[in-house]
């Protein structure tokens, strides 16, 4: 049971993943994007990732996501016309290169065998994460509300008119 | 309790940062390469959180938490510079910015 819902979410994340990059409307890029990360919540739930699953879907399908589909709709990409593919004749080297990389790194995946074990229930919870965020990891918590502010101001200095 | 081994995962991880290094090479859409860069970050927290779960340790979650937050300054950096992008060449085709091209 639990194979078959891997199976299936893994199947929707991967699928999803190359219709983003095979799709011509970037609107349509965005909406398998969200699917992909759907699915992939559903393997940080079967992995106990609690807060992290919940993170991922406001964070990123909700928040990034409709970031992404703002600027789409706002520039109206939808025609973009994109001219003459420069990129034609080198192309097939791109996708060789990846297959490369992607053996490399399904042979080295191979070695990371572990042993399942059993976890106590409060595992990946909300309480059980925001410990951690608050006690051994303070400083780096902390610390993203700097680079926060610094990408904050770094959007409205990049997208001001007339800069 | 798991029946889905370690490697399954991070397999399936392996896969999805190739698909996404690949987007960003092949496409030339400025927002299409964004979203191959956040499928590799995707890739990647898939395999922390696989691995926190299997070594039993819960930083890797933290660490994931982290990894979105980058993720999120990161999409809003990025997508106000295709906005800048547009308005100067009118364009997000990546081939438009050839200002510093030898």
């Amino acid at each position: 049971m639990e194979m078959l819902i891997f199976a299936v979410a893994a199947i929707v994340a991967l699928a999803s993943a190359v219709m983003v990059i095979a799709v011509k409307n970037p609107v349509g890029g965005v909406l398998f994007l969200i699917m992909s990360i759907a699915a992939q919540t559903v393997l940080y739930i079967m992995l106990s990732g609690i807060f992290v699953a919940a993170f991922m879907i406001l964070v990123y399908a909700g928040a990034i996501m409709v970031l992404f589909l703002f600027v789409i709709m706002m520039l109206n990409l939808r025609h973009a016309d994109l001219g003459p593919d420069s990129l034609r004749r080198v192309k097939p080297l791109a996708w060789v290169f990846g297959s490369v990389l992607l053996a490399e790194l399904v042979w080295v995946s191979m070695a990371a065998s572990m042993p399942a074990s059993g976890i106590d229930e409060t595992f990946g919870s909300v309480p059980a994460v925001s410990r951690l965020l608050y006690g051994k990891f303070v400083y780096p918590f902390e610390l993203t509300s700097v680079l926060l502010l610094a990408a904050i101001i770094g959007a409205v200095v990049m997208a001001r008119k007339g800069s | 309790m798991m029946t889905v081994p370690l490697d399954y995962y991070i397999i399936l991880s392996a896969f999805l940062f190739a698909i996404g290094a690949i987007g960003v090479v092949v496409s030339r859409n400025l927002i299409v390469m964004f979203m191959a860069v956040e499928i590799m970050l995707n890739a990647a927290n898939l395999a922390l959180i696989a691995f926190s779960r299997f070594l039993k340790l819960m930083d890797g979650h933290v660490f994931v938490f982290l990894v979105m937050t980058v993720a999120a300054a990161e999409a809003a950096v990025g997508l106000a510079i295709v906005i800048a992008v547009f308005r100067a060449r009118e364009s997000v085709n990546a081939d438009s910015l050839n200002l510093m091209k030898w």
